[in-house]
């Protein structure tokens, strides 16, 4: 076999990793349930899950730990997947969920009906709705008169995302002091508030199964608008389906957990320094490895200080910071 | 086989009279030179011609059709473009990138077959890239990614090779050798239109030559009757001393 061969990642090459990840991703979902104020020990979960055990702990797991695990892993499967496709649509691969200002439309949304003394789930749909808004004006916006940019588009969500943190903040001050709490949980990310994790767990599943068979087009597309409209591409509306479903992903991401950082940023960029830019390979794995990620965060917050528990987004930043610094300073 | 015609087509340089309307008719065996100063259109006359930039008025043809009429991945099949940006923000290597060039023949959820693997190591090996293959693309000098380019278009395998500066960043060997890929390309029926900057390589390499002016106006026809060193003079706004060397016409411009 020679080079050629070798460096072109055939069929054969490309279900190892996702296997592993996969592993991972079980390993971390087996972590989530047994770890807490109550440790379950191995063979009392097997019970548990085979429909038998002590009802102590067919509570813990069944009703607490587990949908509360299974949320985590969807959300931080649809932050990476959403990060994912972010970076090809603004051919940067630096970009986040966040980086157009949708978490902070969001934000300012969720803000506005803790504020009002809305129960959670009408703070998650207006969460959503924020998102949406954010969403649409940054398009607006970016498409203006003329054609869009990559560039402009990124810029003008930048401008967005600080007219939105200055908002939280303005939020922030004038909010009574015994909100403050919630609300600075909210921001930082917070797995308490996720009902169900069925919504998350679905959206991720049936993004991945739109943008599969996209692979080799968003490959061709993050080769640039041209190159990709040679080779056959309709740019325009690619783009656009990014656009959408990478807003509609972290949208529903940030309705069931706030805005939780660096997920979407580091888990693809991390990806990609391993197995190379087939987006074939790396939109599933971005989805495993974003929901392995935050199912191990989420469990480290509950468990670091308890009794107490530390907003996921913390740990996320405190994780990724450091090995996205790292792995910046090792890179060429 | 299929002819790329221009119909009154006035490409759009913003800011510039229209000058003179293009009615090109281009035959697949024939290698078409662009030869112009900067800023006289040539890229913007290759994007217009690969369907990628409107033009102000006027239409291009391909196979006896308007472009707009055809559909972007039928097209994909039939014009090839090497562009003289690229964009490598994301890692891929030698041998990933080539293979993108089999993008219009693949639908969704196909993968690419071994003999499609093999197109594209054919490819590396004839632009003398085989040892290269599994580096990242972003690790090349700036030589090797303008071959990487040729070999991706040699892999897409095109009726018609629409070439911005071929020669980029190369050294004289591969100058030599990419032009005589070129030529090989034309000979087995493909149509060559090939933007260049170097006169002498155009002299040599071309069957066909259009000279584009800066005020948009254009004139075109068999290399032998354009390689007029008035014309060329007034072209280049640079006085050119004509000198032969192996039988063949050499311009060195004049200090």
């Amino acid at each position: 076999m020679n080079d050629a061969d070798f460096s072109f990642r055939g069929r054969a090459g490309r279900m190892p990793p996702l296997v592993w990840l996969l592993l991972a991703a079980l390993l971390s979902q087996g972590l989530a349930l047994v770890l807490g104020s109550v440790a379950i020990p191995l063979d009392a979960l097997g019970a548990v899950l085979a429909g038998g055990g002590e009802s102590l702990h067919r509570t813990l797991v069944l009703e607490l730990r587990l949908p509360r695990a299974l949320a985590a892993f969807g959300t931080g499967g649809l932050l990476a997947l959403a990060g994912a496709l972010m970076q090809v649509l603004l051919r940067n691969p630096l970009a986040d969920p966040y980086v157009l200002g949708l978490s902070g439309g969001a934000s300012v949304a969720a803000l506005l009906a803790m504020l009002a003394g809305f129960g959670t789930s009408l703070v998650a749909g207006s969460s959503f709705a924020g998102a949406l808004a954010s969403t649409l004006i940054v398009f607006g916006l970016a498409h203006g008169t003329g054609s869009w940019t990559p560039t402009r588009m990124l810029l003008t969500g930048v401008v967005m995302a600080a007219g939105w943190g200055a908002l939280i903040s303005f939020l922030l001050t004038v909010s009574p002091v015994e909100q403050l709490p919630g609300m600075l949980y909210w921001l930082m990310g917070d797995l308490a508030y996720a009902d169900s994790p069925w919504p998350v767990l679905g959206v991720a599943a049936a993004s991945l199964l739109v943008m599969l068979p996209l692979g080799r087009t968003l490959n061709v597309l993050a080769r640039g608008g041209l190159q990709a409209a040679v080779l056959g591409v309709n740019v325009r509306r690619m783009e656009w389906l990014l656009y959408l479903l990478a807003s509609l992903l972290t949208a529903v991401a940030v309705t069931t957990a706030g805005s939780i950082g660096f997920v979407g940023l580091m888990v693809p960029h991390m990806l990609r320094l391993k197995l190379g830019n087939d987006q074939r390979l790396i939109l599933p794995a971005s989805l495993l490895a974003g929901g392995t990620l935050l199912t191990l965060a989420d469990t480290l917050a509950r468990t670091m200080v308890a009794p107490q528990q530390l907003p996921v987004g913390v740990i996320t930043a405190l994780l990724g910071v450091p090995s996205f610094l790292y792995l910046l300073y090792r890179s060429r | 086989m299929a002819s790329l015609e221009t119909h009154q087509l006035l490409i759009d340089v913003p800011g510039r009279a229209d000058g003179r309307c293009l009615d090109l008719r281009m035959q697949p065996g024939e290698r078409w030179g662009v030869l112009g100063p900067n800023g006289a259109g040539k890229t913007t006359l290759l994007h217009t011609l690969a369907g990628l930039r409107a033009p102000r008025a006027g239409e291009v043809w391909l196979d006896q059709r308007a472009l707009a009429r055809w559909r972007r991945r039928e097209l994909a099949r039939r014009l090839g473009v090497v562009f003289q940006e690229r964009h490598d923000d994301f890692p891929a290597t030698v041998m990933e990138t080539a293979m993108i060039g089999r993008h219009p023949y693949l639908s969704p959820w196909q993968r690419e077959s071994d003999a499609e693997v093999a197109l594209a190591q054919a490819a590396l090996r004839r632009l003398d890239l085989e040892h290269l293959a599994s580096r990242l693309v972003s690790t090349l000098s700036g030589g090797e990614r303008q071959r990487v380019s040729l070999a991706t278009v040699l892999t897409q395998a095109p009726g018609w090779w629409l070439v911005d500066e071929p020669t980029n960043h190369l050294d004289l060997h591969h100058q030599v050798a990419t032009m005589r890929l070129l030529e090989e390309q034309a000979s087995a029926g493909c149509g060559v239109v090939m933007c260049l900057h170097d006169l002498n390589l155009a002299a040599r390499w071309c069957s066909h030559l259009l000279l584009l002016y800066p005020d948009g106006e254009a004139c075109w026809g068999p290399a032998e009757a354009m390689l007029e060193p008035a014309a060329l003079e007034k072209l280049y706004d640079q006085p050119l001393t004509l000198v032969e060397a192996d039988g063949a016409p050499v311009f060195v411009p004049r200090v």
